[in-house]
Parts: structure tokens; C-alpha cells; sequence
């Protein structure tokens, strides 16, 4: 937007592994396309026709973004200026990760609480007990109360068989 | 008259105590996660979407309904006091209104702000009640070509005109594409993109994609800038009602919001950002005191974006009623809520279940009283729901997150997909590609290929058929013109600028 000739930029590297990722996707996206079968009947319109449009609007957009890329990338100046803080997230992905593994052997409750207790973690809290214990009440009342009112069953576990859901 | 009394009709539905009690429940609930940064109206819609099982189709699109413009009133008591916008279209609102709240006018702007949305989402809803039965006179002559071409037009203009990237905008809709796509093809049986995967065939769920971008994507993009600080909430202090002066410098910008917002957001476009930036233009142009807007804060700038804001999210739910067409994230899970029901939004949606449509467009009028209740003198309850601490907020929404996911199928797949979604969504937070198109893209992809395959078939497999109907050829010009005016003008100011370089030198 600026008057002034901009002066050439680096090539942003995040940017460039955008690009690189979206353009191996498309090819994903394509090389499915390909596996669909595709009965003579429909051979006119027949049901590959999105999909290739799909992979190919992907593979050009892919290239645009690669350009941009290119010529300095596009994120701006104060979202690359903050570091990621690395141990926030790792907390939080594990807690996603105790969730999965949890949720199904556990039950909802058991499961809920350990996610909850490591994305309060995460976000700087550090009194565990205090978020144990509200993590395991938010919970259980989503469970008897959301769940229940939702009539959607979320897995039952021991806590729950114990109280009855 | 017929319109009319068709509302009355309306009125006769929304007025029994069950549907006021889902709009009151909608309503705050919608305030609540309005106030709440982290969370939105489509989100909650997405969660709740369950409910579609359990109570009757008008119940439960009062609800939703309400919880859509309560958003929009809670968002902006973020804005003003936490200077966060809970939301891109309450962006605009920050600016001057978190500046007021600096000075000392916190309960002004709070207050113009409650007014200003109740004024112009009134105004908004008169507008859906006399323009929707226009639409549907116009959109009953749509044959499937005309439907493909329109639906276009609502692609482009949603990922490519408003936004900062065409490119990231339509690579956000043609990933939504793909997720659509996922599944059994219904004319012929295929599996596609299934990977082999048993759990796929069914496809996606639209909530999975809505919580893992929404839910999951933004708590990992909120805990990866934890570095960023946080924001101060100010104070709530003075009393709530404006003077004499700021009740006069408010209601033009009011009206004016109104009549920049519905129109903008009727259109099969959509989008509250372009018209609440365009109110704040104006408002500072004509504005009595141009010197408050940036330092002390103007009110303008505040009572005329969030009319726009609220005046557009009423116009929205023209082509969403008339054309099942969503132009927003939100309009789009309301509309496989539709879905869910088996009703399919349309021009046909007014004549086959009145009912319904003028129960919901009555429920909006009580809505927005309701809601200017619950935000002018409870304002102190959601000052308090602010102040709940991120650890347990973000915690929260991630439990909440798994009951909405995990509930639908019992499978951790399901679980897994939701994750891997949230990391595509965190991406596409910290890269700057708009998330809303993705889900517009996820639903309404597969309804545009279902009429283009429709469109082939009448003609015999004859492409020429969208350029031959008039109507449909003119949306595909438009579409054309909206992707490639803005780059030829811009080429051509570049164009003319380098020559005046040339000539100076």
C-alpha cells in the first residue's frame, strides 16, 4: 500500500514449509481423486469431478502461497515478534493426549479432569489441587447435567457407574 | 398486509412460555459466550447442536437464534473493557470504546453500545421480515444452474473479497471442500477421500471441524502467545446512562450503522467487518469532535459500528432463510442444523413450514428486548463472567470441547480428528488464513455440487448451461468482477503512480 518501492525481502521460512505442505496435501488430494472409482454411468459428471477441481484449486493456491512466500511471506510483524511459548503448548498437547488415551479405559470424569488440570497447567496456574477439584465438579456436572439434557452419551466410567449415570 | 399478519402468526408461536424460555436461555447464553474471549456464536451452536434430537425444530432454532445476537451484544462489553475483540467484527468497537473506557466513560460506551445493537438489530430484523418473502418471490425462478452460480458468487465473495488474502481466503474454502467431500458420494455410492478408514465413510462431522478450528485451534493459539501479556480489564466505574449530549451524538451514528450493516450483510456476501469499518469511517468523517476519535474515544465510533455489527448479523439470515445460503460460520452450522431436521432451507422453507420461519423472525424482536435487559442493567454479571481466570477458561472449554466431539460416536477417532484439526487450526490462527470459510466451504461445497451435477444432468452434460441462463450467467460475472476488480484497480493505481514517479523525474 505504500508509495515507496518496498525493498526485496528474504524468503520467510514458515511460510515456504506452508506452502511446501499444502502443495504435498493437494497432491494427496489428487492422487484420492484418482483412486475413486468411477462407473461408466456417471462418466460424464461422474463423482471425481469436485474432487479434482478440489486438488487442483489446492495445487495453484499452493504455488500462489509459495510465491508470497518467497518474497518475504506474509505474517505480520507482531505475531512473528512473540515467541511461541513452547512449554504452554506442550502441556496442552499433552493434555489432549491424556484425554484420548484415558477416555476410553477411565471414562469421561477421569479422563476430563487430567485434561483439565494440565491445560490449567499450561496456562500458568499452579495450584493443582484447587484445579483437580474443579476440573472433576466442571466434569461431572457437564456429565449428569449437558450430557444428560444434550441426550448424548459420553463414556461412562468408574466414577460415573459409581454415582449412577 | 399479508406479511403482517403472517408476523402476528409468528408472534402467536414465539410468545408461549416454552419458546420464551429457550429464547431467554438462548439469549444468555449467547451473552455469556459473547463476554467470554476464546469463545463464539458458532462454537456454541456447534456444541448444542446435539439438542436438534430432543426438541422440536422451532425450539431449537430459537435457541440458536438467540445465542447468535447475543454474541453480538456480549462481544462488545469484551471490546470496551477488555480491548479484545471477542470477535473480527468487534474490532472496530475496541478501538474507541476500550479508549472510553480509559477515560472514564466505560458505562457510556457500554450503554450506546446495548442501545445501538438494540436499535439497529430491531431495524435488522424489520428488514428480514419485509425483504424475506421478496428474496423468495425472486429465488423461486432459481433452477439448479442458477443455484450453482450463486453459490459461487457467495465463495468468492466470502474467502476472496473480505479478508486480507484472496489466496488464504480460498484455500481456507477449498479445504473446507475437501472435508465436505469426505464420505459416501450420495448420487453414486463412492467412498471419497475415505483413506480406508471405516470410521469416515459417514464423513465428517461439521462439529468436529467447528470445535477443532474454534476450540482446540484457538486454546493452542492462545497458550503458544502467552508471551504477549495480557490485557487489562478497566474498571467499570460512572453510571450507565449517557447524558443529553452523548444520547444526541449516538443516534445518527445508530441509524446510519443500521443502514450501512443490514444491506452489506443481506447481500449474498455477508461479512460484519467491511460494514462495521465502513460506519467508523463515515462516523469520524461527520463526527461533531473528530479530536476525541483515537484519544479520549468518541462515542460515535462506538454506537455506529455496533449497529453495523448487529444490523449486518441480522441481514445475514436473509439468504440463509431464503436461499440457504450461509454467509458466516454460524449461519453455516445453523444450517446443517437444518439438515438435521430435514428441512431444507429455501424459498420453499417459507411456504412449507410458515410457522417456523415467522416463529423465528418474531422470536428476534423479543430476543433483542430481552437482550438489551440483560446488558444494560446486569452489565455487572458479565463484568464478573470476564474476570474468570484463563487456566480454568481455557481448561474448561477443552472439556466441553470433548463432550460436544466424543458424544457424537463414541470413537476416539472422532477425538484424534478433532485434534489434528485443532492443529490446522492453530496454523491457520498464527498464519493468517480466516477460519469462517473453511466451515461455509464444508457445507455448502457439497450442496454446490449436488446442483452442478443437477445443472449437467438437465442439460445432457452441457457446460455451456451456466452461461446460457441469463441469471445464472450474470451471478458468475459478478463473481468474476468481485475476484478480479479489486486487483485490476489496484494494478491500475500502481499503473497511473508509476507514471507520475516517471514524470516527476
Amino acid at each position: 500500500m505504500t508509495a515507496a518501492p518496498e525493498p526485496r525481502r528474504r524468503p520467510a521460512l514458515p511460510e515456504t514449509a506452508l506452502g511446501l505442505g499444502t502443495l504435498a496435501f493437494a497432491a494427496l488430494v489428487l492422487w484420492q481423486a484418482w483412486e475413486i472409482p468411477v462407473s461408466p454411468l456417471y462418466a460424464k459428471i461422474g463423482p471425481s469431478i469436485f474432487p479434482f477441481f478440489t486438488g487442483g484449486a489446492l495445487a495453484v493456491l499452493a504455488v500462489l502461497m509459495l510465491a508470497q512466500a518467497l518474497r518475504g511471506g506474509w505474517q505480520n510483524e507482531e505475531e512473528k515478534a512473540i515467541p511461541i511459548d513452547r512449554k504452554a503448548v506442550v502441556y496442552v498437547l499433552c493434555g489432549l493426549v491424556a484425554n484420548v488415551a484415558l477416555i476410553g479405559s477411565f471414562g469421561f470424569t477421569i479422563a476430563s479432569t487430567a485434561l483439565f488440570v494440565l491445560v490449567a497447567r499450561g496456562f500458568g496456574s499452579r495450584a493443582f489441587v484447587r484445579d483437580a477439584a474443579i476440573g472433576f465438579a466442571v466434569a461431572l456436572l457437564s456429565y449428569f447435567g449437558f450430557a444428560k439434557a444434550l441426550g448424548v452419551t459420553i463414556g461412562a466410567g468408574l466414577v460415573e457407574r459409581l454415582l449412577g449415570g | 398486509m399479508d406479511t403482517l399478519s403472517q408476523l402476528a402468526g409468528g408472534f402467536a408461536v414465539a410468545l408461549t412460555p416454552a419458546h420464551l424460555f429457550w429464547c431467554l436461555v438462548g439469549t444468555t447464553l449467547g451473552t455469556a459466550i459473547g463476554v467470554l474471549p476464546g469463545l463464539g456464536p458458532a462454537l456454541t451452536i456447534a456444541l448444542l447442536l446435539p439438542i436438534t434430537f430432543k426438541v422440536e425444530p422451532t425450539a431449537a432454532f430459537i435457541l440458536f437464534a438467540g445465542i447468535y445476537y447475543g454474541a453480538m451484544y456480549g462481544g462488545s462489553t469484551t471490546s470496551i473493557l477488555l480491548n479484545t475483540p471477542g470477535e473480527s467484527a468487534t474490532i472496530v468497537t475496541a478501538l474507541e470504546g476500550n479508549r472510553m473506557a480509559r477515560s472514564g466513560r466505560a458505562g457510556a460506551a457500554l450503554a450506546t453500545a446495548a442501545i445501538g445493537s438494540f436499535v439497529a438489530g430491531t431495524i435488522g430484523t424489520v428488514g428480514i421480515t419485509f425483504l424475506a418473502p421478496v428474496v423468495v418471490r425472486f429465488a423461486l425462478r432459481f433452477g439448479p444452474a442458477e443455484y450453482f452460480s450463486l453459490m459461487i458468487l457467495a465463495f468468492v465473495t466470502v474467502s476472496a473479497v473480505l479478508g486480507a488474502s484472496a489466496v488464504r481466503g480460498l484455500a481456507a474454502l477449498v479445504f473446507g471442500f475437501y472435508l465436505g467431500m469426505i464420505g459416501i458420494d450420495l448420487q453414486t455410492g463412492q467412498p471419497r477421500f475415505t483413506l480406508g478408514i471405516a470410521e469416515l465413510l459417514d464423513g465428517i462431522n461439521v462439529v468436529v471441524v467447528a470445535v477443532g478450528l474454534f476450540a482446540v485451534g484457538e486454546t493452542l493459539y492462545v497458550a503458544a502467545r502467552r508471551h504477549a501479556g495480557r490485557d487489562e480489564i478497566v474498571p467499570l466505574r460512572g453510571s450507565l446512562y449517557m447524558t443529553g449530549e452523548e444520547w444526541s451524538r449516538s443516534v445518527g451514528p445508530w441509524l446510519r450503522g443500521a443502514a450501512i450493516g443490514f444491506p452489506i450483510g443481506a447481500m449474498p456476501a455477508g461479512g460484519a467487518e467491511i460494514p462495521t469499518f465502513l460506519s467508523y469511517w463515515l462516523e469520524k468523517r461527520l463526527s461533531r469532535k473528530p479530536e476525541e476519535f483515537g484519544t479520549t474515544g468518541a462515542i460515535e465510533g462506538v454506537a455506529g459500528p455496533e449497529a453495523a455489527n448487529n444490523a449486518s448479523a441480522a441481514g445475514v439470515l436473509v439468504p440463509m432463510l431464503t436461499l440457504g445460503l450461509p454467509t458466516s460460520a454460524t449461519a453455516a452450522i445453523m444450517l446443517s442444523a437444518f439438515q438435521s431436521y430435514g428441512i431444507n432451507p429455501g424459498p420453499l422453507l417459507l411456504q412449507q413450514q410458515p410457522m417456523l420461519v415467522w416463529g423465528l423472525i418474531a422470536s428476534l424482536y423479543i430476543a433483542n428486548i430481552m437482550l438489551l435487559v440483560l446488558n444494560l442493567p446486569l452489565v455487572g454479571l458479565w463484568v464478573r463472567v470476564l474476570r474468570i481466570p484463563p487456566p480454568l477458561l481455557y481448561a474448561g472449554i477443552l472439556v466441553f470441547a470433548t463432550i460436544g466431539t466424543y458424544g457424537i460416536s463414541n470413537s476416539w477417532v472422532d477425538l484424534v480428528l478433532l485434534y489434528l484439526l485443532g492443529a490446522v487450526g492453530f496454523l491457520m490462527r498464527r498464519f493468517d488464513f480466516p477460519t469462517a470459510p473453511v466451515i461455509i466451504g464444508m457445507i455448502l461445497g457439497p450442496l454446490a455440487e449436488q446442483n452442478f451435477r443437477q445443472a449437467m444432468t438437465i442439460s445432457d452434460g452441457d457446460w455451456t448451461v451456466f452461461l446460457t441462463h441469463p441469471l445464472s450467467a450474470a451471478l458468475l460475472a459478478l463473481a468474476a468482477l468481485a475476484l478480479l476488480a479489486p486487483r485490476l484497480y489496484a494494478a491500475l493505481v500502481a499503473a497511473r503512480r508509476r507514471e507520475a514517479v516517471a514524470r516527476d523525474a
